[in-house]
């Protein structure tokens, strides 16, 4: 199979997610959560049925009119209210306004941030990341050669962004749990890329008279089965999670999922592939 | 057949077999008791439901944060926490002027909440509405018996208190100072001597009970920073448990999926991988019992990467054991240039992995931090039980010559 040759194919497949999600992002913006924005989160159990417009008229009396109100739990008598970061007392008073109403009303969960909080954590995340990436090129540099170092952070950035735009589509908020799986997918995604890379090296040195695109597309061939087993088993114990799993973990391991397939699609049709291209230009035959 | 090798084989797999068997159901022989695993590992409160504050001290004007005051404020939070009495409370300084505060399992989230977040200010007010004291002047507060067996509170000034108090008790002598928390009078008693000790009692309080409350609420005011909330997280225990149990079970049934599928695909090797697999799934978790460590949601994240890490540094091995198979040498030279092979592939991916790790757990707070730690611990842990346990078991199997047929081994 010509996995080096139909390079433009994969690279418009995954153009056209990345730029449909940037243009999503771009139009409505991402689901920011609370983690990063600030806000706060209020999860009660009702105890009995009710509809979400007489918890946006508890909640206009508080003026706090622009906000959003979500069902959950198995029998739909839970809301989650997505709001501003309110006073102390603001909270024990809607509290009890949607006691007054509805006497069975449990807080199960309450979650507020401040937005200066909110922004130190993107931050501190973004600039870890960074470095990271850094350390990365430079051991990958080490051990095989700066190009392999740079595609393979170009297919761990593609992967984040596949995530990043699957999100984006389909509105789910972007919280701290989002940050470990996206910290989780980058982590699988290298692994998964250095063990192709590995084989490349090998078979250089093996196939020195083949081309470059034969020596690529060989190495991808004879690690296809272990590419395939490894995701296959990952994804086996992610699905399930996603299935099963509580309802606090259940974006978390959807954002898992597709991580993992873009990371072993970016392992095999982005960063090999790149890395021939690149590779070619240094015998001066693009 | 190869009695010695066999027997070597069974002792390791009846250890982990055991060593398993203990982890899940503890252990006791006489005093010696081992409790399971999954009661030495402490939850986060992301998985099992408390509270959780960060706090951070505001600079007024002419009020500077310094470090003395941040543990003073530690320190008057940890009293306040003891009087809610739960069992693992962390109160921590992070970074110059935050203080962190988790209370696993706490049931009262209100109530919890509006004990640690009263920002209150204590005040002692005179009768012209001048302010005498505030909660910086005061020391302690505790509430104690009279002379007559009555209830009181008894309040220890700092030297600025004193002077301040000893001045204020001569002006107003006779006269009421009221004790506010925040804009409510919780005590306005009147003034029967001018007090120069840096000592004053509270009188007229019904029970011991409201004393007691009344002293805590001035140490809980005497507080020597302001303190504002920056974040607030209360999920409910039930909540939390219920998602907890769901996911165990979940990545319960996803383990032993994948145990069945590596059987399936790689036969005898999957066997013996399976076996590294658990050993490997105890070693993190007596890891983590050790390094008394708190597991959060990021934290299973780095834990399930590991875990696939773990499976794929087996499956790297085996494809490689097959190739050389393929290639015609015996088991025992494929075993062996298999895994010298594989061993490339596996360290750099693992060092390079390792290295952002690192990167996250120094540079990354939180949540980050969590997943940092628990991905470092299993790439390494990982990278022994593949490389050392199953290439050790794997030569056992077959110099043991009990099961020679290739087909056995996946070829």
């Amino acid at each position: 199979m010509d996995f080096v040759g139909r390079r433009k194919v994969w690279f418009l497949i995954s153009g056209i997610l990345i730029i449909s999600g940037i243009i999503s992002i771009l139009l409505t913006g991402m689901n920011v959560g609370i983690d990063f924005k600030g806000g706060t989160i209020l999860h009660y159990d009702i105890g009995e049925n009710f509809d979400n417009s007489q918890v946006r008229h508890i909640l206009n009396q508080f003026d706090l009119k622009d906000n959003e109100v979500k069902k959950a739990g198995e029998d739909k008598q839970e809301v989650i209210i997505r709001t501003r970061v309110l006073s102390q007392s603001e909270k024990a008073e809607i509290f009890n306004a949607f006691k007054a109403k509805w006497p069975n009303t449990q807080s199960i969960r309450m979650e507020e941030v401040d937005p200066i909080i909110g922004g130190e954590l993107r931050n501190a995340a973004l600039v870890a990341l960074v470095i990271a990436a850094i350390g990365m090129i430079i051991y990958i540099t080490l051990r095989f050669e700066f190009k392999f170092a740079v595609t393979a952070i170009i297919a761990v950035l593609h992967d984040a962004l596949v995530v990043l735009s699957f999100f984006a589509l389909l509105k789910i908020p972007v919280n701290a749990p989002f940050v470990a799986a996206i910290l989780t997918v980058i982590g699988y995604s290298i692994n998964d890329t250095i063990v192709v890379y590995d084989r490349i090296r090998e078979n250089l040195k093996l196939m020195h008279r083949a081309s470059l695109e034969n020596i690529v597309n060989s190495s991808i061939i004879q690690t296809l089965t272990r590419s395939i087993n490894t995701s296959l088993t990952t994804l086996i114990v992610i699905t399930i999670l996603y299935i099963l799993g509580g309802e606090t973990i259940k974006d978390f391991a959807l954002a898992l999922i597709v991580g993992i397939l873009a990371g072993t699609y970016s392992s095999i049709f982005i960063a090999s592939p790149l890395w021939v291209m690149w590779k070619k230009t240094e015998r001066g035959i693009l | 057949m190869n009695t010695k090798n066999i027997l070597k084989l069974l002792i390791i797999l009846t250890m982990i077999a055991a060593l398993g068997y203990v982890s899940i159901n503890g252990l006791k022989i006489g005093e010696y008791k081992v409790i399971p695993v999954k009661e030495g590992i402490n939850l986060g409160l992301d998985l099992q439901g408390g509270v959780y504050v960060l706090l951070e001290a505001q600079e007024n004007e002419g009020q500077t944060v310094t470090n003395e005051k941040m543990m003073g404020a530690v320190e008057v939070i940890r009293g306040r926490v003891d009087e809610l009495g739960v069992a693992e409370p962390i109160i921590a300084r992070q970074g110059e002027k935050r203080i962190r505060v988790e209370l696993p399992g706490v049931k009262d989230t209100e109530k919890a909440l509006s004990i640690i977040g009263q920002t209150a200010s204590l005040r002692f007010v005179g009768p012209d509405k001048s302010v005498v004291l505030t909660g910086n002047d005061v020391k302690d507060a505790r509430a104690i018996y009279g002379p007559n067996n009555e209830p009181m509170v008894s309040l220890k000034l700092n030297p600025e208190g004193k002077d301040k108090f000893a001045e204020a008790t001569e002006k107003f002598l006779g006269q009421r100072i009221a004790i506010y928390l925040d804009e409510r009078i919780i005590s306005a008693p009147v003034v029967e001597s001018v007090i120069t000790a840096g000592e004053a009692v509270i009188e007229g309080l019904p029970n011991i009970d409201k004393a007691g409350e009344l002293a805590m609420l001035i140490r809980a005011g005497a507080l020597p920073v302001d303190l504002t909330i920056k974040e607030i997280r209360a999920v409910g225990p039930s909540l939390g448990a219920d998602s907890l149990e769901r996911s165990l079970n979940a990545g319960q049934i996803g383990l032993i999926l994948v145990l069945l599928y590596m059987i399936a695909y790689y036969r005898l090797p999957g066997l013996i991988a399976n076996f590294a697999l658990i050993l490997y799934i105890i070693i993190v978790l007596m890891i983590f019992v050790g390094l008394r460590a708190t597991l959060t949601l990021p934290g299973v994240a780095g834990l399930i990467l590991s875990i696939g890490m773990a499976v794929d540094a087996n499956v790297i091995i085996f494809e490689r054991i097959k190739e050389e198979l393929k290639n015609g040498k015996t088991l025992r030279a494929s075993i062996d240039s298999g895994f010298a092979r594989a061993f490339r592939a596996i360290l750099d991916a693992n060092v390079t992995t390792l290295i952002a790790a690192g990167v996250l757990f120094y540079l990354g707070s939180g949540p980050i931090r969590g997943f940092a730690v628990t991905l470092s611990i299993g790439i390494l842990v990982s990278m022994f039980t593949a490389i050392v346990v199953t290439k050790y078991m794997l030569k056992l199997l077959v110099n043991a010559k009990i099961a020679t047929n290739i087909k056995l081994y996946g070829a």
